[in-house]
């Protein structure tokens, strides 16, 4: 029993420091993302450049996207192995436009967190599961 | 088409995910509420130092993801910088170093803040942000010990283990880590061996860092998944069949019931390993598969984390990579 709450309490502890850490006012990198060559002139296809992000997030992302009735086509590359940027490219089908295609994945990815890091919390918290190595 | 990953004697079918919309019927947008109502972890084990548990009904980009970041982008502290003094032993200066670097140690990440690689190198370190660990061993002769070959009894500190490193607080980390001194997670790892009149003393600095940087830094032993198996048994095997079926597996998985029947006790012992298919009178009637949205992962920390506090951060970093990309500004 004594385990359980202390495994409960380091987690709150960490949902915790997390918080505080969110409220700290974050400096924004200006060259993260960028608009490649070869967008459409209505916005509705385009390809962007990431830097130093790999297929963690490509991957994520894009199956994120494709998941948009609205967009037609999505897909990621990492162009070079050795160079830390990610293309992605998004073509939706006109009735938005391909930033705001992104912009939608970004914020289901995180609505998607949020619901993995409270269901996860809330299994610890039930605590049906064995401690002994198996 | 079913979320099966078929498994034949010389080939996988049905690999990629097809749940997106526009190709498959049914509606397969991006829908939160029926995430929420459909997804589900199931935790079986957790103990010291490892963790087992079930994402179920999600996508493999997601999954591999938390995969990906636990190994590679949870911060962990590791020494970084050596700085030695005396080192007459037979072991580099360089070698020593490293083996100093790769020495897993229980130190809460969340107690130091990261190094500022702007900062001038002298001012770069603070209490803030780096441990201190001191190693100062030197061999002598061991002059109560019997005739023995043994260089434990012979000589003192012939052996320098992990638990040599000593621990140094600096300023305020006499307060912040009073009831946690920092030590080796694993005592006993060997670091060096001496002779007598050899010596080692030397001070490390530890600070934060990635495993992407480095795999010291990574807070993790393993951190794996594989997709749950699955048995389907087309026509019912019996007598003497069924023993031999059962052979073909791990123990655990077939067992034979009261009718002389066999049936799938367990399929998530299985190994996939397909003995079965090899064997022509089990033709047709068995199939072998893998769940492909059900995800069995095993994470094994290296003991400054418990493992389950290591998957929390990895989808704490997942989702702070999304929300800061969404603040980011798109240049033209």
């Amino acid at each position: 029993m004594s385990t359980e709450t202390n495994n409960n309490n380091t987690i709150d502890d960490v949902i915790e420091d997390q918080k505080e850490e969110d409220q700290k006012e974050e400096t924004l990198d200006l060259d993260k993302i960028k608009l490649l060559p070869g967008s459409s002139e209505d916005g509705t296809s385009a390809s962007f450049q990431i830097l130093e992000e790999d297929h963690t997030l490509g991957n994520a992302l894009r199956y994120i996207i494709m998941k948009n009735p609205e967009v037609e086509f999505c897909g990621y590359s990492i162009p070079h192995p050795s160079e830390n940027k990610l293309n992605i490219r998004i073509q939706t089908y006109g009735n938005i436009s391909a930033v705001e295609a992104l912009h939608q994945g970004l914020d289901n990815l995180c609505e998607l967190c949020c619901v993995i890091e409270d269901k996860f919390a809330e299994k610890l918290k039930e605590g049906n599961y064995s401690n002994i190595d198996p | 088409m079913s979320n099966l990953v078929g498994i034949e004697y010389n080939r996988v079918t049905n690999v990629t995910s097809t749940d997106f919309p526009g190709h498959q019927p049914g509606d397969h947008s991006w829908d939160i509420e029926k995430f929420k109502d459909s997804f589900d972890i199931n935790i079986t084990n957790i103990s010291d130092g490892v963790a087992t548990f079930d994402l179920i009904h999600i996508d493999t980009s997601i999954a591999n993801a938390f995969r990906r970041i636990m190994i590679a982008e949870v911060p962990s502290v590791a020494a970084e910088t050596v700085y030695v003094f005396m080192n007459t032993s037979f072991i580099q200066d360089e070698v020593l170093a490293q083996r100093i670097g790769l020495i897993p140690l229980k130190v809460d990440p969340d107690q130091l803040s990261w190094v500022d690689k702007t900062i001038d190198e002298n001012d770069r370190y603070t209490e803030d942000n780096t441990i201190v660990l001191s190693l100062n061993v030197s061999c002598s002769k061991n002059s109560n010990s019997k005739s023995s070959n043994d260089p434990k009894e012979m000589y003192k500190n012939s052996h320098v283990y992990a638990k040599d490193l000593k621990f140094e607080p600096q300023g305020i980390q006499q307060e912040k880590f009073k009831d946690s001194p920092v030590v080796p997670t694993n005592p006993d790892i060997l670091l060096a061996k001496l002779r007598p009149g050899q010596e080692i003393s030397l001070r490390a600095h530890c600070i934060l860092g990635i495993g992407s940087d480095h795999a010291k830094f990574s807070p993790v032993a393993t951190a794996s998944y594989r997709l749950l198996p699955v048995i389907n048994i087309k026509e019912p095997i019996t007598g003497e069949l069924a023993k031999k079926f059962k052979k073909c597996f791990p123990p655990g998985v077939i067992d034979i019931n009261s009718k002389g029947e066999a049936y799938v006790k367990d399929a998530r012992k299985d190994t996939v390993s397909r003995e079965v298919l090899r064997h022509s009178e089990f033709d047709g009637k068995v199939s072998l598969g893998r769940q492909r949205d059900y995800f069995i992962f095993n994470v094994e920390s290296t003991g400054a984390m418990s493992p389950e506090e290591i998957f929390f951060k990895s989808v704490r970093v997942l989702k702070n990579k999304a929300e800061y990309l969404r603040a980011c500004p798109i240049n033209q």
